[in-house]
């Protein structure tokens, strides 16, 4: 999986000033936010320069190939309207979830937009989405970039690979 | 003799029963012997779109495809020539190609190392002493029929029957029209497919997608946010019309709508500004007949069976199950249209898909549409909506309002008609 975002060169080292406890901390947050339907607190956990991509098996350049989300911050923005309008049927009423977070690893540091370095951060993750369509078992790699900003930690970039992102799968309605 | 039209009647009337012009049984939608009847009759007959010869343009090239139920390998030999061979060896029935896509001259089984050319024809097999010859007189199997219309492929199991010119009919001017928005007249799907699994009946789909009455609902929660002028297409008061472009193939022709505001790029959601480079490129290609490609734009086209052409997106329905099928979606890209592609990407990846903006919603849809057809009452959907003010266009084809079922009753009554084939 390559991209036009520096993704396919490594990152450098570990930026200074970032605690284990703490970023776990704010990763598992923002997982249970997601879980929970809580768009507002989810919504400010971005920076203004965010990218939030869910890719194919096959989206090596998101700008001339599908990815199955590939949101700015303006498009989180509308995506997260829409659901709020309660009409987004895809997701009203929420899906029933639950997931886990694992084997989290500090895998290096970017260089931002804003002069500093954003951590970069690896992890296995699992959701259990239950529905009245049935229950459906998500799992795969996340990559996040965790910026501090304001002496708070905010989310700059989640990448989902799912492990079957080769094959067709369902609505995906929710917050992965 | 009283038998024989007694015996045929009874045949052959089982879809006279089960469509009327104005309803139609909900065990269509749920029956499996019907499903398991409409692979015979619908999807290994008539012609069904399979892919785009832009996916496999160099010699070598290759890509998996579904054909109904069946893996289909459509391929590129080293003369140019397009292939659509069904992944079995001929020898145990194994599959001989595991990738999605790639570029190989030829397809060798894993399990005894048969080898194939890609365009199907044996080449090898280990060991031959135990044949007592050097050669045999196997192949991998193939779509009996493939013909490509403007790049975009179709197959057919039936080994004789319409042409696809045929079959596509009045469907292929729409085609035309797609191809009408490239600067070199010319369509490339190239941005890859999202697959969506939809648990429901496909010909919920393939009715949907020119269903005009649905959008201002389903989709009110995106029109809303983003201020999309889309819903007003698709009102009481809209001037689009929808058509039975006959075949079982229906358009819903906004381009009434387009015109009464005359603005280049309107139909994209945007102004000529925005895409200097592509407004300059069909100016130059088209000269006179540019305004009205750029006013008017594209087609939003339902193929039968399977093909949805939706302005800048294209769909490739597949079904699985009675009450389940894949959606493939990707971008339209238009040759010579570089600023205009990234941009079609963009908005296509936000609208379709398992997590799009719209056909999450459809999808949603067409999911719970399925459920409420387990209910045992009332048996039959309504498909009526228009019947009372529809007309035929000065080119002979029934046209109703934007938001009229027409397109449904053209599409049932190709269906029908296929289905009450005999065999």
């Amino acid at each position: 999986m390559t991209s036009m975002l520096n993704n396919a060169t490594a990152p450098g080292p570990v930026p200074d000033g970032f605690d284990r406890w703490e970023v776990e901390q704010f990763l598992y947050r923002e997982a249970r936010h997601a879980d929970e339907s809580d768009y507002d607190a989810w919504e400010a956990l971005w920076t203004d320069d965010a990218l939030y991509w869910v890719p194919t098996a096959s989206t090596n350049d998101p700008s001339r190939e599908m990815s199955v989300i590939y949101d700015n911050r303006s498009r989180i923005a509308t995506r997260l309207k829409q659901i709020r309008t309660g009409k987004r049927y895809a997701q009203s009423p929420p899906s029933n979830l639950r997931r886990l977070l694992s084997n989290i690893e500090f895998l290096g540091g970017r260089a931002n937009s804003s002069g500093g370095v954003d951590l970069e951060v690896g992890a296995n993750f699992m959701v259990l989405e239950s529905r009245a369509r049935g229950t459906h078992l998500w799992g795969g790699r996340v990559t996040y970039r965790v910026r501090r900003q304001d002496d708070e930690l905010r989310l700059a970039y989640k990448k989902v690979v799912l492990v079957d992102n080769d094959r067709p799968i369902p609505t995906l309605g929710f917050l992965i | 003799m009283t038998s024989l039209i007694e015996s045929t009647a009874a045949a052959g009337s089982r879809y006279e029963r089960l469509i009327k012009h104005d309803k139609v049984h909900g065990s269509l939608y749920t029956d499996p012997d019907i499903f398991a009847e409409e692979l015979r009759k619908i999807w290994y007959r008539t012609w069904v779109f399979v892919g785009h010869e832009s996916e496999v343009s160099q010699p070598g090239d290759y890509m998996r495809k579904r054909l109904g139920l069946q893996d289909v390998i459509m391929t590129r030999d080293r003369d140019g020539q397009l292939h659509l061979l069904l992944n079995r060896c001929a020898h145990r029935g194994n599959q001989v190609c595991a990738d999605a896509k790639g570029n190989s001259s030829t397809f060798r089984c894993p399990y005894h190392g048969w080898t194939y050319r890609n365009t199907g024809e044996l080449v090898g097999f280990p060991f031959f002493k135990g044949y007592g010859q050097r050669e045999l007189d196997l192949r991998l199997g193939r779509v009996p029929r493939m013909d490509t219309y403007r790049g975009f492929v179709f197959g057919s199991f039936a080994t004789d029957g319409p042409s696809l010119a045929e079959h596509l009919g009045a469907a292929a001017g729409e085609i035309d029209r797609l191809a009408g928005l490239s600067p070199e007249g010319e369509v490339e799907l190239t941005a890859g497919w999202l697959q969506h699994q939809t648990r429901a009946n496909w010909k919920l789909l393939a009715e949907n997608e020119t269903d005009g009455y649905h959008p201002q609902f389903v989709h009110g929660s995106i029109f809303g946010v983003t201020g999309s002028p889309i819903g007003a297409l698709y009102s009481d008061s809209s001037i689009a019309v929808t058509r039975d472009l006959g075949k079982g193939h229906s358009e819903n022709d906004l381009r009434p709508e387009f015109r009464k505001f005359a603005e280049p790029m309107r139909w994209f959601g945007t102004t000529e500004d925005r895409v200097p480079d592509y407004v300059a490129a069909i100016r130059k290609r088209y000269g006179a007949e540019a305004e009205k490609i750029l006013v008017e734009g594209g087609p939003h086209v339902m193929i039968f069976p399977n093909l949805f052409i939706a302005e800048i997106q294209v769909f490739n329905i597949q079904p699985v199950a009675v009450g389940e099928c894949v959606q493939y979606s990707t971008a339209v890209q238009l040759a010579g249209a570089p600023d205009l592609n990234k941009r079609m990407v963009s908005q296509c990846m936000g609208s379709v898909g398992p997590a799009g903006m719209l056909l999450a919603d459809d999808t949603e849809m067409y999911e719970r549409n399925q459920l409420g057809l387990e209910a045992l009452t009332p048996e039959w959907l309504d498909v009526r909506r228009g019947l009372n003010r529809e007309r035929v266009d000065e080119n002979g084809f029934t046209i109703g309002g934007a938001t009229d079922e027409t397109g449904m009753r053209g599409f049932w009554s190709h269906y029908k008609m296929l289905m009450e084939a005999q065999s």
